[in-house]
């Protein structure tokens, strides 16, 4: 098994540039996420890495060794694909015995090296199946297994699941992520979908425009967002953005909104009087009457524990998510709190979270 | 009044069956969502209602009148698909305009001009009127072709998972602007869709299919609440109902032939162990999904999940009483087993 090192990696393709100054690190047995929207250069960075793509410049080492510009046959890392690419005329066990076959290893060893994939996958009982009648589930398990089988130094993932509905996606991120637990293989993992990154990986890093924007901890991105991008792009429904026009200094623990005075975290930098933005999650949204920041209310939407209520001011749209059982009527007017600890401050112009008290609790805790 | 309504439906393809006797109201006025899985049967009702199936047996109402042999062009409804089906060739306003100016229905042209503009603010589509469909979003694409449904006034409005194309951010976006025109124009809608939130934040009432029958009609409340077996149980909530065996709880009090205890978050208090016991559970995942995090506790070979927030505090490996209040309880046969006596 193997680190991951990428420095100081660019891309261009004709004069657009794909990935700008990417470095990262990927520690051994880590379940690394390269999360973003569409073109926003995480899938070129993967196949960078995997010798599928070569950079413009910059530096990729792998377990030490630099393997930049090597082919990649000779990187020994196992590309599974969005399309289970399953050969037809094999049944289960030929597809996944195929690298070992291939790479001429004897037929004991084989058979050995099978059995115990197919236990790992759970798919014993479908060794002697054709693919062609597997279930999509099924056949994603029989790609997997054939990456797995040859023992590769890392695995490098590009929206495997991306082809399967909802409901199956959830549980077969549990299944790779407790794959992931047995196997201890380091792994980079590309998806676009946040609900896949947030619940596997140890380490995600956001990408937007060939710049990786935050890399973090899924729970660390969650609540301590380093841009509006990030703060936009993860949660569903996603934070809420408060526009206000402000000067703040070091301490403050309030700011003022439309004449509302909103109790925020500790500002630790002065910033000079700008277009400043809010951000709260909606779960950290509270209907309270005797709130002065005030809004209408748009709709809302029953989700049985939860529900999400839409309320609409003059100068932005904020969401809650509060008990099922509180009752709103569309045209209510309500009054907005908001959990004070957990408000993200941002500068409008560049979308960069300003560091408060939030940030502090982060490294103590 | 009901709207649509089916009586005893069935049909059938060669030898499988699509759908067994159906009976079904769709009430004037309602947002109405049919809710199965691929193959249970959601987009034969539709196409049964819009004429595009004949049944094999039963009878289809329309407005109050029987149009089970009629024709589709017989039939006042308007159809929206999964993919929408926009005229490339015709600007944003020709498309809206296309049905008002069909031979059989054709307005006068101020009429005409009217209707559009009134639907084009209606789904915030002002700027776009002279754009053509290809340079517009995926969105955009979608607003129009439900505006091309709505601008006439049909008796109803059938809709077969018209949201599933889009993304998840515009999907949530749509979802609301289509339950708030639908509410301003009192319009009825017959809705068929495999995703649980969407039936949840857009019916008035749901009626749960599986492998070609009804098994349940309800609000999306009643039917979260009160779900009529395991089945309807675990197609509603996220996290799913935990579905635990009446033996990982002896303690708990419960009607004489229940087999299965279903459990929510709400049904579930889960506290840090103060003195061991050997009904303690163990906290063996903390799942951060974004929108909730999910806690999964291992008590006594059973996975249960519930929400959880990061200021409770647990972590992997801690040990927890799990209390129940309130569960629902389900018989051998996956039925409701009342709670009415018990306590």
């Amino acid at each position: 098994m193997a680190e991951i090192c990428v420095q100081h990696l660019h891309k261009s393709f004709n004069g657009f540039t794909a990935v700008k100054d990417s470095s990262f690190a990927v520690r051994n047995g880590e379940f690394f996420c390269l999360l973003g929207p569409s073109g926003c250069g995480k899938t070129t960075t993967l196949r960078m890495i995997a010798g599928l793509e070569l950079p413009t410049s910059g530096e990729i080492l792998l377990d030490g060794e630099e393997v930049t510009f090597k082919r990649a046959s000779q990187r020994d890392i196992a590309m599974v694909f969005q399309l289970f690419a399953l050969y037809p005329h094999m049944n289960v066990r030929e597809n996944i015995s195929y690298p070992l076959r291939n790479a001429a290893v004897p037929r004991p060893q084989i058979k050995r090296k099978v059995a115990e994939i197919a236990r790992i996958l759970r798919i014993e009982h479908l060794l002697d199946r054709p693919v062609s009648g597997l279930s999509g589930g099924d056949r994603q398990r029989v790609a997997l297994g054939r990456a797995i089988v040859r023992n590769p130094k890392a695995f490098m993932m590009d929206e495997p699941l991306g082809a399967l509905d909802a409901e199956f996606r959830h549980l077969m991120c549990g299944e790779l992520r407790a794959l992931h637990d047995r196997l201890r293989a380091t792994t980079v993992y590309v998806t676009h979908d946040q609900l896949e990154a947030m619940s596997m990986a140890d380490t995600i890093a956001v990408m937007n425009l060939g710049v990786i924007e935050q890399m973090a901890s899924p729970q660390e991105i969650y609540d301590r967002p380093a841009s509006m991008f990030v703060a936009d792009f993860i949660g569903s429904p996603p934070m809420n953005f408060i526009p206000f026009h402000a000067s703040l200094c070091g301490g403050e623990t309030t700011v003022t909104i439309a004449g509302a005075e909103v109790p925020v975290p500790a500002a630790l930098e002065n910033v000079p009087e700008a277009d400043l933005v809010l951000g709260v999650r909606p779960e950290d949204v509270i209907l309270s009457d005797n709130s002065v920041l005030r809004g209408e209310v748009y709709g809302s939407e029953y989700l049985g524990t939860t529900q999400i209520i839409t309320v609409r001011r003059h100068d932005a749209i904020v969401k809650a998510r509060v008990p099922a059982r509180v009752a709103v009527k569309s045209g209510e007017n309500v009054g907005l709190a908001f959990k004070p600890l957990k408000i993200s401050l941002f500068e409008a112009a560049s979308g960069r979270a300003i560091r408060t008290s939030l940030h502090e609790v982060a490294r103590h805790g | 009044m009901a709207e649509a309504r089916l009586e005893h439906v069935s049909k059938r393809f060669g030898t499988t069956t699509a759908i067994e006797d159906i009976s079904l109201d769709v009430r004037d006025g309602e947002f109405f969502v049919l809710l199965g899985p691929t193959g249970a049967g959601k987009t034969t009702v539709l196409r049964l209602l819009a004429g595009l199936e004949i049944p094999d047996a039963g009878r289809v109402l329309i407005g109050g009148h029987d149009v089970t042999g009629e024709p589709p062009s017989a039939r006042d409804v308007a159809f929206v698909f999964q993919q929408y089906s926009l005229y490339p060739n015709l600007t944003v306003y020709d498309n809206l305009a296309f049905p008002l100016r069909s031979p059989g229905r054709r307005l006068p042209e101020i009429e005409v001009d009217r209707k559009v503009n009134e639907i084009t603010r209606l789904l915030h589509l002002e700027g776009k009127l002279n754009a053509r469909p290809t340079q517009l979003s995926g969105g955009q694409m979608q607003r129009v072709a439900i505006g091309r449904a709505l601008v006439r006034r049909p008796t109803m409005y059938l809709m077969d998972e018209p949201l599933s194309s889009l993304d998840a951010k515009l999907r949530a976006e749509l979802r609301l602007e289509l339950k708030r025109i639908q509410e301003d124009f009192g319009a009825t809608i017959l809705y068929v869709t495999h995703d649980q939130t969407e039936a949840m934040t857009l019916a008035n009432r749901i009626g749960v299919l599986r492998q070609g029958r009804l098994v349940q009609v309800g609000s999306p409340r009643d039917i979260y609440e009160n779900p009529c077996d395991t089945y309807v149980a675990t197609r509603l909530g996220n996290p799913r109902i935990n579905l635990l065996p009446r033996s990982a709880f002896p303690d708990l009090p419960a009607p004489a032939n229940t087999a299965t205890i279903g459990a929510r978050t709400e049904h579930l208090r889960i506290s840090k162990a103060v003195n061991r016991t050997a009904t303690d559970g163990k906290v063996t995942w903390v799942e951060h999904l974004g929108d909730q995090n999910h806690l999964h506790v291992s008590v006594g070979g059973q996975d249960v999940v519930t929400l959880t927030h990061t200021e409770a505090g647990l972590a992997v490996g801690d040990a927890v009483t799990i209390e129940l209040s309130q569960p629902i309880f389900f018989g051998a046969d996956g039925a409701r087993v009342s709670t009415g006596g018990a306590r």
